[in-house]
């Protein structure tokens, strides 16, 4: 379109914009408040600058340590799907073996179907085990992904064949092919679905809710909802809580910008 | 995705359902040939046998994961839904029992409004987000990533943490968004714990949490608009305001149709919300369940495990019919170029 003067164009984003940001402004203004003068009326918009309040996270939940699990949760669960998915992709978009549409069909079954519908069974599964309350256990059912074969899948077909051509017609298997010629080729496609993987485990709540009771086993998510709960009311402290918890993936977001959007654009483009 | 919802954790994978009905491309089966050796270094050519082995064995680790964590489970919880659970385990057939006092829980009325209003209330950033993506599409350089940053900071936060942001600044007595009320003469509500007002507090902070999201899809599906389509309509003399209904909003029906779905399915799913912006002890719990809710409370509060799954059953054969029939009404509004 022609570039008619832009200025109303930026105050309608710029007024989006604040409002997008304006509660995390106020998470941090609170955050570093005593309690008094966030319970003042009218509210306090200078803070007294008390950053012992995010020393206080740490001795009023065990912060660390579910810092710590959410950590490993996530770094095992992408590492697990990454492999797994990329496997399993690749061989539902490029080899041919009997019942692979059938298989395939199954697993775009499982994605059409909403998470409470196999929850009690997972439930049932890692009470027979004895894995509940485990990080083990939080992180099993997560280690596969129909949503992350599905979209490398796409990916895969989206790649040219001719690559792949030449390089069985050098002799190589399919092991080699796929280890050595695709999976560089699909590094964007398993940037995007890793970075993805690591937003939905970082933020994941219901199954690590109804997993685990021990406030040591648990993952940010649910240390985060169980103190709502208990009614704790000191707003500064779980102000400063919650702001570390999200920090990590605005962090990740703020680096991998590109790969996320694009990630999201392209489960939106299929 | 899942984006994941959260929206990013519920979203990334109903994304996926949506695009998955039509991603089936046609594929031939191999012949049948003769039993795989593998013993001989064979080179691959027409190899199909030996591409089977390969095939299977790179399946293998995510069928079974999937099989053992997901399809089995399903059977089961459908099986399930026909049960009644003693107090110390072990199962018995109830038939359509379950489904018979889902229909009359006296909860059920409320939960099932409350649902869809959220999803209806939810289905609002598309125009919100269509708009900014618009906007977003005519201004160049660098402020074109900063404000991609900032209206996406809130699909990456953590729901349990976002919620308790949003819950302070709903709060009746201290929140910013009362005392700027206040400010113009108006005395603000206890938002969260009144029952009047708690799925339209929640339904404002799912739509805050999602038009980054969908923006990004819009800015997308604009990209994919050619140029010369508005310099066409340009000479003919159409406004911009013209332009955007005649040629944009046409050609980005594709994109509307599937953040529509995937929108329905995740608000037809809401439930961190609940559990994390009003708690179970809040005076408005009674008047705010979803119907996702209610199935965690059967399941895992109340000790209902049969009535549960006959509720998640319930609740998948109504998102698949809903989306089975915008599918087929797809065929009214959506224009592929």
């Amino acid at each position: 379109m022609r570039s008619q003067r832009l200025w109303p164009v930026h105050v309608v984003l710029a007024v989006g914009a604040a409002a997008m940001v304006a509660p995390f402004l106020w998470q941090l203004l609170t955050s570093l408040q005593t309690l008094g003068e966030a319970t003042h009326v009218p509210p306090t918009f200078l803070p007294g600058w008390r950053w012992s309040n995010y020393g206080e996270v740490f001795t009023s939940m065990p912060f660390l340590r579910q810092f710590l699990n959410t950590v490993v949760i996530t770094v095992v669960r992408v590492a697990a799907q990454l492999l797994f998915c990329s496997m399993a992709a690749y061989a539902f978009a490029r080899l041919r073996f009997p019942g692979r549409d059938v298989l395939f069909l199954l697993l775009l079954s499982v994605l059409m179907v909403p998470s409470q519908v196999y929850l009690l069974p997972q439930y049932q599964i890692l009470m027979h085990l004895g894995l509940l309350n485990t990080l083990t256990g939080i992180v099993l059912p997560g280690l596969f992904s129909a949503f992350g074969t599905f979209m490398l899948r796409q990916f895969f077909l989206s790649l040219p064949v001719d690559v792949e051509e030449a390089a069985r017609l050098d002799g190589a298997g399919p092991v080699r092919i796929f280890w050595s010629v695709m999976l560089p080729l699909a590094k964007p496609g398993l940037i995007s679905l890793g970075v993805l993987t690591v937003l939905w485990s970082w933020n994941d709540l219901l199954w690590p809710l109804v997993v685990t009771s021990d406030a040591g086993q648990m993952p940010l998510s649910v240390g985060l909802a169980t103190l709502q709960g208990e009614h704790v009311t000191d707003y500064p402290v779980l102000m400063a809580g919650s702001l570390l918890a999200s920090l990590p993936m605005i962090a990740m977001f703020l680096v991998s910008q590109r790969r996320i959007t694009e990630g999201i654009a392209f489960t939106g483009s299929k | 995705m899942a984006v994941t919802r959260t929206p990013l954790t519920g979203n990334s994978s109903s994304a996926a359902t949506a695009a998955a009905s039509d991603a089936l491309g046609g594929a031939s089966k191999a012949g049948s040939g003769e039993r795989p050796s593998l013993a001989r270094r064979v080179v691959a050519r027409h190899g199909h046998p030996r591409e089977w082995v390969w095939g299977y064995l790179m399946v293998a680790p995510l069928a079974l994961g999937l099989a053992g964590f997901y399809l089995w489970p399903i059977v089961q919880s459908v099986y399930y839904s026909f049960t009644s659970w003693g107090a110390f385990g072990g199962q018995q057939w109830a038939g359509l029992a379950n489904y018979r006092a889902f229909l009359s829980d006296p909860q059920l009325p409320k939960a099932a409004w409350n649902t869809v209003l959220y999803s209806l209330l939810l289905l609002a950033s598309i125009p919100a987000s269509i708009v900014f993506a618009a906007l977003l599409n005519q201004v160049r350089g660098r402020s074109v990533g900063l404000y991609r940053t900032l209206y996406f900071i809130p699909v990456v936060s953590m729901p349990a943490a976002v919620a308790m942001v949003w819950r302070w600044l709903y709060n009746g007595d201290y929140g910013l968004i009362n005392y700027l009320l206040s400010l113009v003469g108006i005395h603000g509500p206890h938002w969260v714990s009144d029952g009047r007002f708690a799925v339209y507090a929640m339904a404002l902070v799912g739509i805050w949490a999602v038009v980054g999201y969908n923006m990004i899809i819009f800015a997308a599906g604009l990209k994919g608009i050619p140029r010369h389509y508005y310099e066409a309509a340009e000479l003919d003399g159409a406004g911009r305001v013209r332009q955007f209904f005649s040629i944009t909003l046409p050609l980005l029906s594709p994109s509307i149709f599937f953040v529509s779905v995937i929108t329905v399915i995740s608000g037809l799913q809401m439930f961190d919300y609940v559990l994390l912006m009003l708690g179970r002890s809040n005076p408005a719990l009674a008047d705010s369940k979803t119907i996702a809710y209610l199935f965690y409370e059967y399941v895992f509060l109340d000790n209902e495990q049969g009535m549960g799954c006959a509720i998640a059953v319930v609740l998948t054969v109504v998102l698949l019919l809903l989306t089975a029939v915008q599918f087929r009404l797809q065929k009214r509004w959506v224009h592929y170029a």
